[in-house]
């Protein structure tokens, strides 16, 4: 393609827009990230930055609600997010490494199917399901729930990362009397690694943030985070609620980028 | 598979054909049996009796539709009129979430634009900051956007200090701090399918108009526009299906006057209250409004891609 003049390609405003746009994203989660700081024992006043707020979640009344319900969110967090990802791992070496066949379609289908049903809806039914079968909602529901749902996030970036290497890794490795296992295990993955990798943190996160599902089949008294912050956010916003939400803010961040930075990684050179 | 080397990744490998079948099986277990599964079962229920302590009879009925649909008076032996409320609810949710979708991409668009036209190195790094805010958990991001936009929040104060206001502006409990949350809570989704059309437009195109004295806007609204439709298609589609049926952002933002789909739902599971075959047959509405609206834009999609050759 002719090399075209920057000066055709850009519109006035569009710029300014954008910054707007950045704004728009980050001004809420930078604020309340200030305010958690706050000594001040009202949301409207600022005097002074303290941790105290920090401390009250560790240490406040209600500090054991929160340390069982982080203890269940991180649980249910990675057990969903392993589970997931093998599955979607295996998934996707049917589909990408398994030739054309007809259910391909119907697979893809099934496997997006999360992403394409209200999450509300897939609450309902999850609910429907679970009490249809006389399973008692509780720790198990959610899990298995939260295996399913993750399942779509996880594959996208697995099978993205499968579909670029080439099969001439595994090929050669097969010439030189690898048996396909040995091929599976000492070639393909450690070629997806990254893959595997963003696609077990973005599993993570979407599993530790998950609130309608969640609600839906959790039952009485088991809380995860998300459950426990709304359950206190219905009675007003505290200043504890916000030194969680800083922290959970900061831990999905800190995923994500690393997340980013691993798919970015180029190890097939 | 020597071929596999000379056309790159793109060649559909086989190495694992015989064994597709189960490496698939576990996917097709937990999705069908968790996802599907349930589904189906919820259609049956919004076909059965409720009980009054939450909860189903299994006896065959048509009342959970007959209620969303029709008002038969207080005692049910009126001739049924239409019943407004739900369809109401259900228009302002259409309404709502077409607002928000708007707002997306009067906002997405030039953001995806700006971002597609920055030195190919960078880009990612605009792509990714976009992304960021996504993650992080929905629930803290609607907190925080009400706790911003309140009477006594930060943005009134600053408002106020700088003198441009005397008194707060009231945002939320408004329908468009409702609007304000969803665009908040997927814009991304508007972003990212928009930055990929133009990415692949060829600028040359532009040029072309320019030449033949064209305006710039005219060049972006009969050239540029035309040719990244099926990235905004795509973009508007994915910011109001997962709007409409959002419960979060209506229930906090909105209050009780900015009644979702969402919210109708999730009362009639709550507690002894509820109606469970309503609340059944209120989400396969949804979910059969929310098919129709993919299967219309996977044929569109499949007619530009045929139109595009």
């Amino acid at each position: 393609m002719a090399h075209v003049n920057d000066n055709i390609k850009a519109y006035k405003g569009f710029r300014s827009i954008t910054l707007l746009c950045l704004v728009v994203l980050y001004a809420p989660l930078v604020i309340v990230t200030i305010y958690s700081f706050n000594a001040s024992q009202s949301i409207t006043n600022w005097e002074g930055i303290s941790l105290r707020w920090y401390a009250e979640v560790f240490t406040g009344p209600e500090s054991e609600k929160f340390k069982v319900a982080a203890f269940n969110s991180f649980t249910i967090a990675i057990i969903a997010a392993t589970a997931s990802t093998a599955i979607a791992t295996l998934a996707a070496t049917a589909m990408v490494r398994g030739g054309n066949f007809k259910l391909r379609t119907v697979s893809f289908g099934l496997i997006s199917l999360p992403l394409m049903v209200p999450e509300i809806v897939t609450a309902v039914a999850t609910l429907i399901f679970f009490n249809a079968i006389g399973f008692t909602r509780g720790y198990m529901t959610i899990l298995v729930a939260h295996i399913a749902f993750c399942i779509p996030f996880a594959y996208l970036p697995i099978s993205a990362r499968m579909q670029g290497i080439e099969d001439s890794f595994e090929q050669a490795a097969m010439d030189l009397y690898a048996t396909r296992r040995q091929a599976f295990t000492k070639i393909l993955m450690p070629l997806m690694a990254p893959g595997i990798i963003s696609g077990f943190l973005l599993a993570f996160i979407v599993s530790l943030d998950d609130f309608i599902i969640t609600n839906f089949v959790k039952g009485a008294g088991v809380e995860t985070l998300p459950t426990a912050i709304f359950g206190s956010v219905k009675q007003g916003i505290k200043p504890n609620i916000m030194a969680i939400s800083t922290m959970l803010l900061s831990i999905s961040i800190v995923m994500v980028t690393i997340s980013y930075f691993v798919s970015k990684s180029d190890n097939t050179k | 598979m020597a071929a596999g080397a000379a056309s790159g990744g793109s060649a559909r490998a086989d190495t694992y054909k015989d064994a597709r079948g189960w490496l698939l099986l576990p996917s097709w277990a937990v999705l069908g049996i968790f996802v599907l599964g349930p589904v189906c079962m919820m259609l049956i229920y919004s076909f059965l009796t409720k009980e009054f302590r939450g909860g189903v009879i299994w006896e065959f009925s048509l009342a959970a539709y007959d209620q969303f649909f029709f008002d038969r008076g207080l005692f049910g032996d009126e001739p049924p009129t239409i019943e407004w409320t739900y369809i109401t609810i259900f228009w302002r949710s259409i309404w709502q979430a077409g607002a928000a979708t708007l707002l997306s991409l009067v906002i997405g668009f030039p953001t995806a634009y700006f971002i597609a036209t920055r030195p190919e190195n960078v880009r990612p790094v605009w792509v990714f900051l976009i992304t960021i805010p996504y993650w992080v958990n929905l629930l803290i991001r609607t907190v925080s956007m009400k706790f911003l936009l309140r009477d006594q929040g930060p943005l009134n104060d600053f408002l106020i200090g700088t003198g441009l206001i005397d008194s707060p502006i009231h945002i939320v409990n408004t329908n468009f701090a409702v609007q304000l949350g969803l665009f908040y809570s997927y814009l991304p989704f508007m972003v990212l399918p928009v930055y990929a059309a133009v990415e692949r437009y060829n600028f040359s195109l532009s040029e072309a108009a320019a030449d033949l004295y064209a305006s710039k806007w005219t060049t972006l609204r009969r050239i540029v526009l035309p040719a990244v439709k099926p990235g905004v298609v795509a973009g508007c589609i994915l910011v109001f299906v997962p709007s409409m049926g959002s419960f979060l952002a209506p229930d906090l933002l909105g209050g009780a006057k900015n009644f979702m789909i969402g919210s109708l739902i999730e009362e009639q599971f709550k507690g002894n209250a509820g109606n469970w075959p309503f609340g059944a047959a209120a989400s396969m509405i949804l979910l059969t409004m929310v098919l129709i609206i993919l299967m219309f834009s996977a044929r569109q999609q499949a007619k530009a891609d045929k139109a595009g050759g």
